[in-house]
């Protein structure tokens, strides 16, 4: 019998070295005459075990890992087509204490399925929302949308049925759907992942907000630096136009859902909806003043929903198993799972999918067992370049957004940075107004002047010029520009710096001029 | 002045405007394709596009220079996108980049003098669990050390086209 291998092209894995290793197992099993069937599949997410091969066993998938190419004679030598001992053996993978704990939904097929099949899809629960969607009425998809409780998993946590409800109430005529998948902020993979891993779900979740509100082209915006989403992406459309779950006759209903790709360029504004709406259009990336919602007024002037992938990509269960099991899940008005990404200086990093309400402290310690260097955490940045900093006194906090709120902090798309006490924490925020500065559209005068005036502030402090007055001064910059941005870039860039200022005002003592950073 | 183009980017720049135009938003798609095609957005495209799509020159100004991943001198034979957010710096991104400067000899938007190497900044490749990162002509590299920098530009170098 032939065995079957796996071993992943998620790009987390191939910069490790998963290519080489796939190779490698190719060769050697031909060298030694061994039938076997290579399959590439997402990442399981658990990066510190890359390359993580697979093999298919009657107990179940095994694992081996983090697997360099040079290993692979080795694990032929111990017979690891039929789960041979190996001091890189990980036993059956979903057994994995990290895995097992975790409550997948959205990333429930991503290091499962081959992503490039649909009929692996399809035997894996795929398009089961898709068909329950078909035999409804758009009222009633949008209903179970609303009853889920789903919020916008971009960072603003708006109610996702809410904007759908709005779509499906404007007058019939050119509606579109628009992913946001300009997923910049870092220590965030978790979108990357799941279009490179399971991407006919996010197909699928698009093709139910078609149906559900009336739209029949649905948008992609992929951010420049993803080329192994964009592959995998435009892959599996092609495979889903063939099968015909997309175009003019979508599973037989006579519907009609076209999607295609679009990629960004490097502006980290786009990932605000107004802009990236200006950037599919082919325009400058400017934020638009609101109203006119996008739900009114979007793409092209028509109504558009914008969401992000990790919503889309959750709206597919969400029909299947319907809004109670899906909304069973959470906290508060936080409902359902979210998957984190554990990023930066953190030993076990990686997607961590749980359900809302666990703490911070579980995620950095049980999932991430501390620091990669070893040290003490001192802090972590949560939600992106535009979230706070929270110190290690808070880490209690319970993943909610209203949790977060309480603590002045965010969860924007679910991404924890994590810092050990190296960190220089005045150069963080410094970093942070030198992020904005550099990203600002240049629409609103606080964000695109206040941004600079924020380094230059920052510099004095340190510089040891009249420190006490400039902390004033930041902290009335920083005022200004949440008070008076157009979008959250600018709006939101104070949370790092006031808690950075907050929470480690130690490090805001002069020294000598900081080096100018790239 | 006006800039000038070759002849035969200027047949290419032509043949993708005419290619992509009647697609809905087209200018980024067609920047898109003139870099794919040329490596970088020559200044005397912006004429040539703007034409193509009955925009004005400074419409299309706009755009090439709003966006960061849009060139408009010639990269290297490669280019080394060298990531600068938080998650990289907690693993040590600084040190690599002066290491990277060193190593190469030239500093963020510069390309080496023999031509082989261009070096950008990047902010995020989504590769946080394996930081610090760097991309070299779509390819990723993770968990980089100094000296996995230069191994990964032997290999790079190394590779047959």
């Amino acid at each position: 019998m032939t065995v079957t291998v796996y071993v992943p092209r998620d790009a987390s894995a191939l910069s490790v070295g998963a290519a080489h290793v796939a190779e490698a197992i190719s060769k050697e099993a031909s060298a030694r005459g061994v039938e076997l069937r290579l399959v590439r599949n997402g990442s399981r997410g658990a990066f510190w075990l890359e390359p993580l091969v697979e093999v298919v066993t009657p107990k179940g998938r095994l694992g081996y890992g983090p697997v360099k190419a040079a290993d692979v004679p080795s694990l032929f030598a111990a017979d690891f087509l039929n789960g041979g001992q190996h001091p890189l053996a990980l036993g059956v993978v979903d057994s994995i204490p990290w895995l097992a704990s975790q409550q997948r939904l959205t990333f429930a097929r991503v290091g499962i399925v081959d992503p490039t099949s649909v009929a692996d899809y399809v035997a894996n629960d795929g398009y089961q929302g898709l068909r329950r969607a078909l035999a409804q009425s758009p009222q009633a998809i949008v209903q179970a949308v609303l009853d889920s409780g789903l919020r916008g998993r971009g960072g603003a946590a708006f109610p996702t049925g809410i904007k759908w409800k709005t779509v499906l109430e404007q007058p019939a005529g050119q509606k579109y759907i628009t992913c946001n998948a300009d997923e910049g902020d870092s220590g965030t993979f978790s979108d990357r992942m799941l279009m490179e891993g399971d991407p006919l779900a996010l197909i699928e979740g698009m093709t139910i907000a078609g149906i559900a509100v009336g739209a029949t082209q649905g948008y992609i915006y992929l951010r420049a630096e993803y080329p192994h989403a964009y592959r995998a992406l435009n892959h599996a459309i092609a495979a889903a136009y063939q099968a015909r779950y997309l175009g003019n006759d979508v599973m037989g209903s006579g519907k009609r859902f076209d999607l295609e790709v679009r990629l960004g360029a490097g502006a980290y504004v786009c990932g605000e909806e107004t802009s990236m709406l200006e950037s599919l259009e082919g325009k400058r990336g400017e934020v638009r003043v609101r109203p006119p919602l996008p739900a009114i007024k979007g793409l092209f002037g028509q109504p558009t929903i914008v969401n992000n992938v990790m919503t889309l990509g959750s709206v597919p269960i969400i029909l299947h198993k319907g809004a109670d099991f899906y909304k069973d899940y959470g906290m508060g008005k936080s409902r359902g799972t979210l998957p984190l990404q554990l990023a930066g200086n953190i030993k076990r990093g990686g997607l961590v999918e749980r359900a809302f309400g666990v703490t911070l402290r579980e995620l950095l310690y049980d999932y991430g067992g501390g620091s990669a260097t070893g040290r003490p955490i001192r802090a972590v940045q949560v939600g992106g370049p535009l979230g706070a900093y929270i110190p290690a006194s808070q880490f209690d906090v319970a993943i909610d957004y209203e949790a977060l709120a309480g603590i002045g902090a965010l969860l924007g798309h679910g991404g924890i940075v994590v810092f050990d006490d190296t960190v220089d924490m005045a150069r963080m925020a410094r970093y942070a107004m030198e992020f904005c500065a550099v990203e600002s559209c240049g629409k609103c005068t606080p964000c695109r002047i206040g941004s600079t005036r924020g380094v230059e502030v920052i510099d004095r402090i340190l510089g040891g010029v009249e420190s006490e007055r400039n902390v004033r001064q930041l902290e009335e910059l920083c005022e200004l520009m949440l008070q008076g941005s157009l979008c959250g870039l600018g709006g939101m860039t104070p949370f790092p710096v006031t808690s950075a200022l907050k929470h480690f005002r130690e490090d805001f003592r002069p020294r000598r001029p900081l080096k100018q950073a790239s | 002045m006006t800039p000038t183009l070759s002849p035969a980017h200027a047949d290419a720049i032509r043949r993708i405007v005419a290619d992509l135009k009647d697609r809905p938003g087209p200018l980024l798609e067609v920047l898109h394709a003139v870099q794919a095609a040329l490596g970088y957005v020559p200044d005397g495209a912006v004429t040539l596009v703007a034409q193509g799509l009955n925009l004005s020159r400074a419409e299309v100004h706009g755009v090439v220079t709003f966006y960061h991943y849009f060139r408009r001198t010639p990269p290297g034979k490669h280019v080394v996108s060298l990531c600068r957010a938080e998650a990289c710096q907690s693993m040590g991104a600084d040190a690599l980049a002066e290491h990277a400067k060193r190593k190469l000899g030239v500093d963020f938007h510069e390309t080496t003098a023999d031509g082989e190497f261009s070096l950008e900044p990047v902010f995020c490749l989504g590769n946080c669990a394996c930081s610090p990162a760097a991309m070299v002509d779509g390819r990723l590299y993770g968990r980089l050390s100094p000296e996995g920098f230069d191994a990964m530009l032997a290999t790079e170098q190394g590779r047959k086209e």
